[in-house]
């Protein structure tokens, strides 16, 4: 069904894989935001393109025309694309706060330095008891 | 960027129209196509290109960030507070109709200033955003 | 005229509020403020749910719009119950707040975290409340995003990469969710759950039809932490303020829950929810593998607020095994669940959160001897703990009373089994803590240690003591219960 008017929808699908996989395959976090873009991204396609009727003008009404694409999803993805950017602007200042408080934006580097900690906690756990000091870094500007 | 002539000059010639511009798309948004989203990003944008061009710092003097935060919620208590008054004159939550004699009229003035909430707090919330972001490190 | 009114104030309430907050700016005033909202919050909820009960659905057009066009707010037996949950939850939660907070956030901070808090409550009141489909996801995102903020509020800074992680799976199913809802709309031209109902009967057969429901159970499964698709929960749930986890706890996952039986029952229909796609099986699954790998983890955790976040996901684990039986028992046998299940895992929370508030700790190690010296808070432990196992006269036990019998209805035995054998599990880790707390010598720093303050101790004893009074006079929840599992399942009242 490789047909012309499934065109957008094939965008949809490719887009859909692409932002998924980033999301899923790359370690530093700034590119896993870029991913998640173009994932949301590829759901506003898929919605705008459900709204379109073949012929249809722009919903305003008009003596000229009777026949109007669906504006309905129109205003539902103007929605979702607000949410999407306070995600997006979210996701950001939580990178910027994780760069500042480890150093670091590799999802890998930020685990092994969690999975250090954690050891440590493990460790003094085994070792005699009365030296617990809360664990877990607290140097941390805002 | 105090060297950058072209560009100092340039902004000041854009600036204007462009706050001129998002105010057209707020209070054109009931007539066509338009609206307080696109009108408060276009508003933001003039004041980053402000901040751009001429330093946070001073942007940070135009649009001080506390009156931003402040605006932030003023916004959406204009919003929710037109709700309120049609619950008040008897309609349902955001039944704009009650809000004036006439039903067409009280959708008008719905509208309006739903979108000029909407407007405010998109606007203040994109520059609060950016402050966020390019006051960091500095 | 109020009355005509409350669908729309429950969830205007606290949207209104919290703008308000960010222009009172004063940490105590904001608190102050923030309180009285809840409880107004919980009793328009108790009045939503009088409401129901006496005169049956209770529809509300937001803006006079009818539907399907424009959004109703549409109430019965099940989302009334489950406001009640949530802003009891919130109401007493608040109290406890207010030196937990000022002890773990920066005072610059408190008064947006009153705001954030607000807003989540808001979003998860809408998508209890809400019957149009769309409306669901932006009340979803609303109660995610504030929830983010929340969690990465904590001391730790690894609260910064669980809530980053949290961000990326919870949008994920956020998105998941909008494109299920997508092909239903593609499919019947209409977002209102009620309408939805009456027109995918006709379109049943289609691909998009079955895809939706696909891409709305894993969407709604990632926010509900439903195994395997838990692993945000454990890093969220342990390094939060105590006070979020405590909050978030008892009632985020809950409510996504509640959206899976709203979904599955109302919007596609039992008969095609169990009869075409066989979710029985893939619920059952999913459900007993969560009972057993959440309870088995929880053993090994060496932090008592991970250990419980364990158990939250085996707790999840019973709730998806109650909706996958799907008959009245079964899920009548989930929505007690939903009630019971957060007065243990929030009263439990806030034990944790007295002894962060005092000892700044809750690696389990660092609980030695605390039965000594904060005989009360530990007591509760104890007291919240064997509600978590299931033992007679506590909530916990009558979930699994209703659970074990919808199983045996079915003719599921080793669904029974495996409940019974996951309490066992239960006993386990309940007892890891209770052992360390009361017998082993305490250190010189615990020994030092003083009973939590009043403010703390009276919400954690409040929802611990429901634990016990739920747990032996179960005519409320259970009738309740009851009634909205019939109404869900369309069996007639």
């Amino acid at each position: 069904m490789l047909s012309a008017g499934l065109f957008n929808y094939w965008i949809v699908v490719v887009l859909m894989m692409t932002g998924f996989y980033i999301v899923i395959s790359r370690s530093n976090l700034v590119k896993k935001i870029v991913g998640l873009n173009i994932f949301q991204t590829s759901v506003f396609i898929l919605y705008i393109t459900a709204g379109k009727i073949a012929g249809g003008t722009a919903p305003i009404l008009d003596d000229r025309f009777d026949v109007y694409s669906n504006p309905l999803p129109h205003v539902l993805i103007l929605t979702a694309i607000v949410v999407g950017v306070a995600t997006t602007s979210l996701g950001l200042a939580l990178v910027v706060r994780i760069r500042e408080a480890y150093g670091t934006i590799e999802e890998e580097e930020i685990e092994l330095q969690d999975a250090s900690a954690q050891r440590r906690e493990d460790e003094e756990a085994e070792a005699p008891k009365g030296d617990g000091a809360p664990a877990g870094g607290r140097g941390r500007d805002s | 960027m105090k060297h950058h002539r072209i560009l100092r000059v340039a902004a000041k010639l854009l600036i204007p129209p462009i706050l001129l511009f998002a105010l057209y798309v707020q209070f054109h948004g009931d007539f066509g196509p338009g609206g307080g989203f696109q009108a408060g990003v276009i508003f933001a944008a003039a004041i980053i290109l402000y901040a751009l061009i001429f330093g946070v710092e001073r942007a940070r003097q135009v649009v001080p960030p506390s009156v931003a935060l402040f605006l932030v919620a003023a916004g959406l208590l204009l919003y929710a507070g037109v709700g309120v008054a049609s619950i008040l004159l008897g309609g349902n939550y955001l039944d704009y109709s009650v809000l004036a004699h006439e039903q067409t009229h009280g959708q008008h003035i719905g509208i309006l200033l739903i979108e000029l909430g909407v407007g405010v707090t998109v606007a203040a919330v994109m520059i609060t955003i950016f402050y966020g972001f390019a006051g960091r490190g500095s | 005229m109020i009355e005509a009114h409350l669908p729309a104030l429950q969830v205007v309430l606290p949207l209104i509020a919290a703008p308000l907050c960010v222009l009172l700016r004063h940490a105590g005033l904001v608190w102050l403020f923030a309180t009285l909202v809840t409880w107004a919050s919980l009793a328009v909820a108790i009045a939503l749910l009088q409401q129901v009960l006496a005169g049956g659905v209770i529809v509300y057009e937001l803006g006079g719009w009818e539907p399907p066009w424009g959004i109703e707010l549409r109430i019965d037996e099940a989302n009334a119950f489950v406001l009640v949950i949530v802003a009891s939850i919130a109401a007493v939660v608040m109290p406890f707040a207010k030196r937990s907070v000022a002890d773990e956030v920066e005072a610059d901070k408190i008064y947006l975290f009153y705001s954030m808090y607000l807003l989540c409550l808001t979003g998860l009141l809408g998508i209890a409340i809400t019957g149009d489909a769309f409306n669901l996801f932006v009340f979803l995102e609303i109660s995610s995003l504030s929830s983010y903020v929340l969690i990465a509020l904590g001391k730790d800074r690894r609260a910064l990469h669980a809530a980053y992680q949290y961000l990326i799976l919870g949008t994920i199913g956020a998105t998941f969710y909008l494109i299920g809802v997508g092909f239903l709309y593609i499919a019947t031209g209409t977002l209102n759950m009620v309408d939805l109902a009456e027109r995918i009967p006709q379109v049943q057969d289609l691909q998009s039809v079955h895809a939706a429901i696909a891409f709305i159970l894993i969407g709604i499964g990632l926010k509900a932490a439903v195994f395997p698709l838990h692993l945000w929960l454990p890093n969220a749930y342990c390094y939060a303020p105590s006070v979020v986890t405590a909050f978030l706890a008892a009632t985020a996952t809950k409510v996504s829950i509640y959206v899976l039986l709203r979904v599955f029952f109302t919007v596609f229909g039992a008969d095609f929810t169990f009869g075409v796609v066989p979710m029985t099986a893939i619920l059952m699954l999913l459900g007993g593998a969560g009972m057993l790998v959440g309870s088995l983890v929880a053993i090994f955790q060496t932090n008592a607020k991970r250990l419980l976040a364990y158990s939250s996901i085996a707790q999840i684990g019973y709730m998806v095994l109650g909706l996958a039986i799907g008959s009245v028992t079964g899920v009548s046998a989930a929505i007690v669940h939903l009630f019971n299940h957060a007065m243990m895992k929030g009263g439990l929370f806030l034990v944790l959160g007295c002894i962060v508030f005092r000892s700044g700790s809750t690696l389990v190690r660092d609980l030695a001897g605390v039965g000594k010296s904060m005989p009360l808070t530990s007591a509760a432990f104890v007291v919240g703990g064997l509600s978590l196992i299931g033992v007679p006269l506590t909530t916990g036990f009558i979930s699994k009373w209703v659970l074990i019998e919808a199983a045996l209805e079915e003719g599921y035995w080793y669904a029974a089994v495996l409940v019974v054998f996951s309490s066992l599990l239960a006993i386990a880790y309940v007892w890891r803590v209770v052992e360390v707390a009361y017998f082993q010598e305490p250190s010189r720093e615990v020994a030092a240690l003083r009973e939590a303050p009043m403010i703390l101790l009276a919400p954690t004893w409040l929802l611990i003591l429901a634990n016990i009074y739920f747990g032996v006079d179960t005519s409320v929840t259970l009738g309740v219960a009851e009634q909205a599992a019939r109404t869900l399942i369309g069996a007639g009242p």
